[in-house]
């Protein structure tokens, strides 16, 4: 069997050390090199693992963002993903999760209507940039798939799927039927590097890159002032001040400092 | 004139710079001690296409150009010296010798295994009297009925003990001499009468594997010779012209490795209360180490470039070798030298990469020998 499966990807800034426009509260992308999200990654090799398993089956990559995103598409086919798709268009730009999910819902409507429904679609968990974990769920509604967020094991046998969903202290054991939405946490799998064959090929294959009109998408859905969620203020939280450490030279004496330093606070 | 990569050089780099970070750099250290081969990462290089990168997709190569070669290796040795000579060594050693000289029975039969990385290459040309005197050799080959009987001992060679495929050198006419009396020859592992002898110990490269190969009336059938007879010194020269760009960038990656190394040291490392970075005597240091540094790119892909090109590199590579190599000792002695007391032991990584640097000035021909190829360049050869 060979599955039609869909990887939504997002390119993303490469750093823990965001810096934010003060005025607007979004992010300052300019001079931050850029990266494909690194949960998006997991989604991606969970896709490729089922085509080595089932050859024949067609990866499709869609993305929304700046034409620059190609370069994150170029690395999703040098891994070894079959097509890319970038949703690019200035109306697009400054869409929260609601609207982004509009668009990306409306990429696959037409992905859909040129090749055929999906098997799966897999998605990361979230962008490191925005950690709002909405994008993928919301898809799934829009489209009217079942979903299921942060799987860290995955399964196919025909259309049945079963998956591990992680929680704080377990995991749900999930069965369901293609066609679905999945999003991927990175104990998923462990993504693979770009191809060095692949990195030619990537470079010559023509992304496709379609705006606002051809996916037919509701201008009043998309972009930044369709966005109900606003940006009130960003901001850096001040680090934890350091715990205190309690001290003595036999586990006695820790025991006893420790109970001297809860007993002054007056927590026993 | 464009002194740009392109995107998909920048990609390469970018791959095999995460591939070294990840798989190679974590068990360096460990090999380096062990002396044990890396034969996951060197499957895994395989996998991922790093073994064949400048060798045509219909030979099962990446597809790619000598400067992503370089870049590969540069990459890969900046981490880990060994790796890179274990991808360079494979490449343009024997991989290079049979896609170029080979006839299109012999490529079809060995180029693709060696540029998908399913099988190992080597190289034998040097002998206990014979290095890049190639005229020296004393191991002779003897045509008999439908094959050659080879007798002799190749000394120092790099992926010996892990090697499938050899392209070795012999003397098949001594009265013709350098020119015209040497062979070379196709052997596989499995041939009748070879072996692989004693595995050296080594000042650095630990996990590269360096042995000698034995010859015992080693059958090697006729339509195993690699190129015509007596083209064998050609065969042998051309190899290490295009050797050079690899062990140039292998040592170009070792400085970098410890020229990074040195700078996150000197960022940290305090004494004076001032971190060492910011003593101007010891940034001017690194400030010199970097231009040696980036000369040797430059020159380094400049010889790659001659040979995507299909002009003569000979003397390009041999200058991009000299001064890379160089580059390679002088800034790793001083990266020891800038860590004190920790960059004398194995806790810190530029240890290694000082006894690894050595062999760049060595091997591939020795720096002198560099020197004899540009000068008979300046003053025709004697």
């Amino acid at each position: 069997m060979a599955y039609k499966i869909i990887v939504c990807a997002k390119q993303v800034p490469d750093t823990n050390e965001i810096k934010t426009n003060p005025e607007t509260g979004t992010l300052i992308r300019d001079g931050v090199p850029s990266i494909l999200n690194n949960d998006d990654a997991n989604a991606l090799e969970e896709a490729l693992k089922l085509k080595d398993a089932y050859p024949g089956t067609k990866i499709t990559v869609i993305t929304m963002g700046p034409p620059q995103a190609t370069e994150m598409l170029e690395e999703c086919l040098a891994m070894g993903a079959d097509d890319a798709i970038l949703l690019s268009d200035r109306a697009l730009g400054g869409s929260d999760t609601w609207a982004t999910s509009n668009a990306v819902a409306a990429g696959i409507r037409k992905v859909v209507a040129e090749e055929g429904d999906f098997d799966i679609i897999f998605a990361g968990r979230q962008a490191i940039d925005g950690d709002t974990a909405q994008v993928g769920p919301q898809i799934a509604e829009k489209l009217g798939v079942p979903q299921v967020s942060y799987v860290k094991e995955f399964s196919i046998d025909g259309k049945e799927i079963t998956v591990k969903r992680a929680l704080e202290d377990g995991y749900e054991l999930i069965k369901l039927q293609t066609p679905c939405l999945l999003t991927a946490i990175k104990e998923l799998n462990t993504p693979r590097y770009m191809f060095i064959n692949g990195i030619y090929k990537a470079m010559k294959y023509p992304i496709k890159v379609w705006n606002a009109a051809d996916i037919g998408v509701d201008l009043n859905t998309v972009g930044l002032k369709a966005s109900p969620t606003n940006v009130f203020k960003s901001f850096t939280p001040k680090p934890k001040e350091p715990g205190k450490k309690i001290e003595g030279d036999t586990d006695n004496d820790l025991a006893k400092n420790l109970l001297i330093a809860l007993k002054k606070k007056h927590i026993i | 004139m464009n002194f740009n990569l392109t995107k998909e050089q920048e990609a390469v780099r970018k791959m095999v710079r995460k591939f070294a970070e990840n798989e190679v750099e974590p068990i360096a250290a460990e090999h380096d001690k062990t002396h044990e081969f890396p034969w996951e990462v060197a499957k895994k290089m395989g996998q991922y296409g790093i073994m064949g990168i400048p060798y045509p997709e219909e030979y099962e190569g990446a597809g790619g150009d000598h400067i992503s070669y370089a870049i590969a290796v540069e990459e890969l040795s900046r981490v880990d010296g060994s790796t890179g000579v274990i991808c360079s060594a494979h490449t343009s050693l024997c991989t290079w010798p049979i896609f170029g000289w080979g006839t299109e029975e012999q490529k079809k039969k060995y180029v693709p295994d060696l540029a998908s990385g399913r099988k190992l290459g080597a190289f034998g040309l040097t002998e206990p009297n014979a290095g890049s005197d190639a005229g020296g050799q004393q191991t002779v080959a003897i045509e008999k009925d439908d094959h050659y009987v080879l007798n002799g001992a190749k000394v120092f060679i790099t992926n010996g003990g892990v090697a499938d495929t050899f392209v070795i050198v012999a003397m098949t006419d001594k009265s013709k001499g350098t020119h015209g009396g040497i062979t070379a020859f196709i052997v596989e592992k499995g041939f009748e009468g070879f072996s692989i002898g004693k595995t050296e110990d080594k000042l650095g490269i630990h996990a590269s594997s360096t042995t000698e190969l034995i010859m015992q009336d080693c059958i090697v059938p006729k339509e195993n010779m690699l190129g015509k007879v007596g083209e064998g010194f050609k065969v042998a020269m051309t190899t290490l012209d295009g050797g050079r760009i690899g062990i140039a960038s292998q040592a170009l990656g070792i400085a970098q490795g410890a020229f990074d190394k040195t700078v996150d040291y000197m960022k940290a490392r305090k004494q004076f209360g001032k971190t060492l970075s910011k003593f101007q005597a010891l940034q001017f240091e690194m400030a010199d180490m970097k231009a040696r540094i980036e000369a040797s790119r430059l020159l380094i892909y400049r010889a790659a470039n001659f040979k995507d090109l299909h002009q003569d590199y000979s003397e390009a590579s041999a200058i991009a070798k000299l001064v890379a190599a160089e580059t390679a000792m002088y800034v790793t002695t001083k990266a020891v030298q800038f860590h004190g007391g920790y960059g004398y032991t194995a806790d810190y990584p530029v240890e290694r990469m000082m006894r690894d640097a050595k062999i760049t000035e060595i091997y591939e021909g020795t720096s002198e020998v560099q020197k004899i190829v540009i000068a008979n360049k300046i003053f025709g050869k004697k």
